[in-house]
């Protein structure tokens, strides 16, 4: 019975602190951005009418992210979730929506936003076999290195935020005028600059820079991966490398979060510059938001195609 | 439009003919069915070519639409509709995931097996080492899905080898509720209890291919059973749930169905959250409470010589425990490094007598039972694919009755003796979808050490679901 009451007391105790720790909510729709293009998205399109918190950094892999008890919290208080959908985050996602005991955020629900479902996505497997590496059934997802991709999600959401906030709905499509020009001003300068890159031979790390690759008309040889998912090995690079020294290569593309040790290798062995590219917002120090991802994106490509 | 006509006025016009045809031999009859076959046939072959070019201008109208410039804005902001994509669907659309588990082993002990025992407790069947040599695991077989937009279901079965035979033994079947609204999950059928860390992952899941010493005195490796739960996840930024379980207690530990059918419950609360980008962590206390009925174990016997006497049990059983978990991954990208550091402290205290069934005459004593259990272990990816790990388990008894004779006969005793056991493993994922593992155990369970090999393959196929922190 002791023991008891010293639980008990224990569990008051921390409810207690936890009462008194609680920082007061700020006003506004929360948002539980899964990836910070998303976050940064919403930033453009909301602002100050919401409460956004991210799930990842622009340094973290986000197929590979634990269902973390702090991520657990956050979408429990969720009132719009914006993820890129495709099966990228089926690792750990599925388990927050489940655990959450949040209506708002059930599949199907307005406060359940995936990015992908706005965009026709690429490379969908015709057959599926875990043979052939980590594949999405749904396509590629990572349609953030687009940047039209990202204008056909940013028409989507606001009509979702004025969805879910209907008092501030004027609001949104004034922010969503402004960004959308702002966007379109930028793309024509993106797509002069990228005219120079078009076709040029690249390899990639993972086949994570497919919107990228398609709309820069890059010309894509080789991945690191020998298979989506599985680390590069020393047999396939021996190949990578004995191809390239054929067919010369311009750059090496990879993502900050990735281990450059292969590229770094490959770069040695055959000379070829490598373009580390920020995969996403804060995915290098230059890229602080959406405009600076893929102005720094450009930036660097050019450097190493010279 | 046309091809029906024709084909009803075909029919029209040949029935009176068939009418008239009464004397006429059947020869005829045969060939107008040939001739109305033939039309059939070729009506559904132009409907599937009009098919085909419909689908042929699908496809175009999405090439078109792939190439189409996005959405611009006129002066007023105002947007076009933005269409959601088609699925696909099939009759077998809405199937349930499934998941199997593949999991077998090679293991070498310097013990006979059978000689195993964990002075201090009375073990249940599970509880043993397991075979010895190659031998198949648990084979796990799991469906899952949202049952509508309110209710998740899951069904897991483990096929398992028992004394030549193949049982199928029911892990998990509960439904669950989805989107209750404040933070509040309820969950209803059989599910692994929320005590402690461990107890609610699946053993696949499990970075050790074996239990700790405590799980397998207390619960006989896991504790699973019928009931109900209800949690509350707080709306704070610091992770806090609370919750609890109506069990029926059927199985061992608890032995209480007696009781209505609700022989057992349970009370838990976990906190967690982040340090920095790099760091997560998470501490639960639970609570595990039962009026046992005659919970029968193995009897204790030396030198393998089988008792025809079981030692029962019949009083309260509570259990107190504790848990702390903690995991690190550079920058938070557990790909290429991460550790993860994991402790669980069990306390179970009883309390009422034990009865020898079958001895004669009758054998019994009161008992007061204090068994104390904890691991702790390390788990450290040192390289993609690569992970080693290291574990302490360690028990502390002290049992006591008017007949310490019984005790001694029921396993109780802890025979002078502290069991403790030293893990170091370490295994190799070619995908996350197959581990291979290599543990090695210098298992100090009773007085004679026993030194463990296992080398143990765990591979899932199908849809694998989310993992647990």
């Amino acid at each position: 019975m002791q023991k008891k009451n010293a639980l008990l007391l224990l569990v008051m105790a921390m409810l207690t602190t936890l009462l008194f720790s609680t920082r007061p909510a700020k006003a506004g729709l929360k948002v539980f951005a899964c990836e910070p293009e998303w976050g940064a998205l919403a930033e453009e399109l909301g602002g100050e009418l919401l409460d956004i918190s991210i799930a990842t950094t622009g340094r973290q892999d986000p197929h590979h992210i634990q269902a973390r008890p702090s991520l657990l919290a956050r979408a429990r208080r969720a009132d719009l979730l914006i993820c890129t959908g495709a099966e990228l985050e089926v690792g750990w996602l599925p388990l927050l929506i489940r655990k959450s005991g949040n209506p708002k955020i059930q599949q199907g629900n307005a406060g359940f936003f995936m990015a992908t479902d706005y965009i026709s996505l690429r490379e969908i497997p015709t057959h599926l076999d875990r043979s052939d590496g980590d594949v999405h059934a749904s396509g590629n997802p990572h349609i953030q290195t687009d940047p039209n991709n990202i204008l056909q999600v940013a028409t989507a959401l606001a009509d979702r935020l004025e969805k879910l906030d209907p008092d501030n709905a004027d609001a949104y499509r004034e922010r969503y005028r402004i960004f959308a020009d702002r966007w379109h001003t930028a793309l024509k300068k993106w797509n002069s600059t990228a005219s120079s890159l078009s076709g040029i031979p690249v390899i990639v790390h993972h086949k994570s820079w497919s919107y990228l690759v398609n709309w820069l008309g890059l010309n894509e040889v080789a991945t690191l991966e020998p298979k989506p998912g599985v680390p590069p090995n020393s047999g396939h690079l021996a190949k990578v490398l004995n191809m390239v020294q054929k067919n010369p290569v311009r750059a090496i593309i990879f993502a900050e979060y990735e281990d450059p040790r292969s590229a770094q290798w490959l770069a040695k062995q055959s000379g070829i510059p490598l373009a580390s590219l920020p995969f996403t917002v804060g995915g290098s120090e230059d890229a602080s938001d959406l405009f600076s991802l893929f102005d720094s994106t450009l930036r660097r490509l050019q450097e190493v195609a010279k | 439009m046309k091809q029906s006509i024709l084909i009803l006025t075909l029919f029209f016009s040949a029935w009176p003919q068939a009418l008239l045809a009464e004397q006429t031999d059947l020869q005829t009859l045969r060939q107008e069915m040939h001739e109305m076959q033939s039309l059939y046939e070729k009506r559904i072959q132009e409907l599937e070519d009009r098919y085909k070019a419909q689908m042929k201008a699908l496809e175009q109208r999405i090439q078109a639409a792939e190439t189409t410039p996005p959405p611009t804005p006129d002066a007023t902001g105002s947007r076009q509709a933005v269409v959601a994509p088609q699925q696909q669907t099939a009759a077998n659309s809405f199937n349930p995931a499934i998941s199997l588990i593949l999991n077998g082993r090679y293991a070498n002990f310097s013990n006979d097996p059978h000689e195993y025992e964990l002075p201090g407790f009375t073990l249940s069947g599970e509880a043993g080492l397991g075979k010895e040599g190659l031998s198949v695991e648990h084979t796990e077989l799991a469906f899952s899905a949202n049952v509508d937009d309110k209710f998740f279901g899951k069904l897991t079965a483990a096929l398992a080898s028992h004394d030549g035979s193949t049982e199928v033994e029911m892990e998990e079947a509960y439904i669950e509720t989805l989107g209750l609204g404040h933070g509040l999950n309820l969950r209803a059928g059989r599910f692994f209890s929320a005590i402690g860390y461990l107890n609610e992952q699946h053993e696949h899941a499990w970075d050790f291919s074996d239990a700790p010493l405590i799980y397998r005195g207390l619960f006989g490796n896991q504790l699973n059973d019928d009931g109900l739960q209800a949690s509350w996840l707080a709306p704070t930024d610091l992770y806090l749930q609370v919750g609890g379980e109506l069990l029926r207690g059927d199985d061992f530990p608890a032995a209480g169905g007696a009781h209505d059918g609700v022989g057992a419950y349970t009370l838990f609360t976990r906190i967690g959250g982040d340090v920095g980008t790099s760091h997560s962590w998470q501490a639960g206390i639970s609570y595990w409470s039962a009026d046992v009925e005659d919970r029968t174990g193995e009897t204790h016997s030396h030198g393998g010589e089988e008792s025809a006497e079981t030692p029962s049990f019949t009083g309260d059983s509570n259990i107190t425990a504790f848990n702390f978990v903690w995991k690190w991954a550079p920058e938070g990208n557990s790909t290429q490094q991460n550790l993860k550091l994991q402790f669980e402290y069990f306390n179970r205290n009883e309390d009422g007598s034990i009865v020898m069934d079958g001895s004669s005459p009758l054998e019994t004593t009161s008992y007061d039972g204090d068994q104390k259990g904890w691991y702790a272990q390390a788990v450290y990816q040192f390289m993609p694919q690569w992970r080693a790990g290291l574990r302490y388990d360690h028990l502390d008894v002290d049992n006591n009755g008017s007949d310490y004779d019984i005790l001694e006969e029921s396993g109780l005793s802890d025979e002078g003796h502290n069991p403790e056991r030293f893990s170091i493993m370490t295994d190799w994922a070619n995908s996350e979808f197959s581990w291979i593992r290599l543990q090695y155990n210098h298992d100090k369970s009773y007085s004679d050490s026993d030194e463990q090999f296992i080398l143990q393959y765990v591979h899932s196929l199908g849809s694998h679901g989310a993992h647990q922190f």
